[in-house]
């Protein structure tokens, strides 16, 4: 790409309109960074021109990103004369003298219809040549979207990896007596809360297009499968069985879901159609508990906890069928099997002792690796660039919401105080 | 699906009156209390004496005249406890299964649902699969003494419901249970 091109983005930042939830949580969840990546990258990120008149300025949400993520080291960008906001204001060795790698700059203008104009270009300091630059066109309401997609930009080009600032999660808060689902962008800003219940709700699960959360709601006095739109708010019950209805696991087109039905006796795991038509078909044959299932991304085998085996263990199955194959043999407890969006690995839950760490298993290596002290820990899921889980655990008696990068350096842990936070799991890339 | 609920519901209460010695008095006042004294239940016998005196209308509550809530009768005891891990009934518990299957057997209309439960340790789902065994347990042995599949619903509350909310094993013990609830309830 030569120096100066601006790649212009029209259409994508008003994929955000989609979210309507029914109420803006305010409490926001805030995290804390423990650990940091072996080589960080130091990188300056220099205030975009006229930000200060925004409700929410860009470059400090773009530096909190890239620092949560642990790859970065941030460099002091301030007393350049003049500050830098174009290619060929920038000063590389100046920037060489300060250790920074890159540089971020950019801009803001207001636009005649209300919107903005907002603009950033990613320089390399060494090679004194730009890696990146886009412009985008955003509300005042997706001004923090923006950034997260800015810090998107730069960490795909300078790791490597898709950046997942852009994406978001989707959990449960216990208040008292009240239940509440939850989505939020991944920083945990913008909460909001898209059911409430005197029940509990366990096991939300995001459609692979990030717009319907498949769960289990306790509402009718019984675990019952529901699919809820987030564009209109609208849910359908779409597995009430006989007997409980739970751990809805969507298939990577979004037609069908695993789900875990106890109609014939008992937990075995079954497909369904995700609207909830026609009638289910078994996929496991056993006497003993099948459940947690979970698609490979190819939509060809699922992943699933059984104790077939005696013990609490995972197995894989071919959706086409066939016998199911066991993978874990490293204690007596493991469970809660999720794939890596690469399909390489899997996230689970292994215990040791009375403690439960978060543990991922390779497939072609079958190596383990436990990434977490452990405690209490629960429901884990990967990130879509699958280079960190997100899941629960339990701080103080208060259930809290962690991350873990997927080699184990790095750590985060979000906290809303006062809240019991709890079934966590990780949205998909739907912003690109 | 409500209106059969509806249906259910009624035919349950009203099953739940046949079993009784009230049933002639059904719906009828004061008076009506003194036959309860017949049935072992002394306690319930001398707790309405003071409402007699004051004339209240307790007689039109049929459900207090029913088995299913005389704290005297077994079938009021609706909780079976198992063990870490397990969904073996134990012996102490059979007793109350089997007043609860003859209650089924004499009653086809009623219907009950069996809650599992699970303690919190561990993952959730797995969790409400255990609760489901215990639940699917005591479904097996109400069947084994009489009652019909169509008569129990096996559910689970999981970890989700916890009667008790301790980190030790007393409170864990209270929570590796299995209830019954009568759909009338």
């Amino acid at each position: 790409m030569k120096a100066g091109h601006l790649i212009i983005f029209r259409n994508s930042i008003f994929l955000l309109a989609l979210l309507l939830a029914p109420g803006i949580v305010h409490a926001a969840l805030t995290i804390e960074i423990i650990g940091a990546g072996a080589n960080q990258i130091p990188i300056a990120i220099v205030p975009f021109r006229a930000e200060d008149a925004l409700a929410t300025k860009i470059t400090p949400v773009i530096a909190a990103d890239l620092a949560r993520s642990g790859l970065f080291k941030p460099v002091d960008a301030g007393g350049m004369v003049p500050v830098p906001h174009e290619p060929e204001q920038v000063v590389y060795s100046q920037w060489q003298a300060r250790g920074a790698e890159a540089v971020v700059i950019g801009s803001v203008t207001l636009l005649p219809d209300g919107r903005y104009d907002i603009r950033f270009r990613l320089m390399d300091v060494v090679k004194q040549t730009q890696l990146a630059g886009f412009v985008y066109f955003a509300t005042a309401a997706q001004l923090r979207l923006t950034a997260h997609k800015i810090a998107d930009a730069i960490y795909e080009k300078m790791t490597g990896d898709a950046g997942v600032f852009a994406t978001r999660i989707t959990y449960v808060v216990k208040k008292g007596p009240r239940y509440e689902l939850q989505v939020s962008d991944a920083d945990g800003f913008g909460a909001q809360s898209v059911l409430s219940s005197n029940e509990p709700i366990i096991s939300p699960s995001w459609a692979p297009d990030g717009t319907r959360l498949a769960y289990v709601s306790f509402e009718r006095k019984k675990p019952v499968v529901y699919v809820q739109s987030l564009t209109t708010g609208n849910r359908q019950v779409v597995a009430d069985f006989w007997g409980s209805n739970s751990a809805p696991a969507w298939s990577p087109d979004g037609k069908r879901l695993a789900v875990t039905l106890t109609k014939d006796g008992g937990s075995q795991i079954y497909l369904i159609n995700a609207d909830g038509s026609g009638s289910p078909t078994r996929l496991t044959h056993t006497s003993a508990i099948d459940t947690e299932a979970n698609f490979s991304p190819d939509g060809q085998s699922l992943l699933f906890t059984s104790d077939r085996g005696g013990s609490p263990q995972i197995y894989r199955l071919a959706v086409g069928g066939g016998p199911a194959q066991r993978l874990t043999f490293e204690g007596t407890y493991n469970v809660s099997p999720r794939h890596s969006s690469d399909g390489k690995s899997f996230t689970f839950i292994q215990r040791n002792g009375n403690r439960f760490s978060v543990a991922v298993q390779d497939f072609a290596s079958r190596q383990v690796q436990v990434l977490t002290d452990g405690g209490i820990d629960e429901s884990p899921s990967f990130a879509p660039n699958s280079r960190m889980i997100l899941y629960a655990t339990v701080v103080r008696g208060r259930g809290i919401l962690a991350a873990v990068s997927s080699d184990g350096r790095i750590k985060q842990r979000f906290s809303e105080d006062a809240s019991d936070v709890r079934e966590p799991s990780w949205g998909p890339l739907v912003y690109k | 699906m409500k209106k059969i609920f509806a249906g259910l519901l009624i035919a349950g209460m009203l099953a739940g009156c046949s079993s009784t010695p009230t049933k002639e008095q059904e719906g009828a006042a004061v008076e009506d209390l003194k036959p309860l004294a017949s049935t072992p239940a002394p306690a319930a016998a001398q707790a309405p004496k003071p409402d007699s005196a004051t004339g209240r209308p307790l007689g039109t509550s049929t459900v207090a005249a029913s088995p299913l809530k005389d704290p005297a009768n077994i079938l009021s005891k609706r909780s079976v406890y198992f063990d870490y891990d397990s969904n073996l009934v134990k012996d102490e518990y059979k007793p109350l299964i089997t007043a609860h299957a003859r209650y089924l057997t004499q009653n086809r209309a009623a219907q009950m649902r069996v809650e599992g439960n699970a303690d919190d340790r561990g993952s959730r789902e797995y969790n409400l699969a255990l609760g489901q065994r215990r639940a699917e347990a005591v479904k097996q042995m109400l069947q084994l003494l009489g009652a019909q599949a169509s008569q129990i619903e096996s559910v689970s509350f999981g970890e989700e419901k916890p009667k008790a909310t301790g980190q030790d094993e007393a409170s864990w013990a209270e929570n590796r249970r299995a209830d019954i609830r009568y759909q009338s309830e």
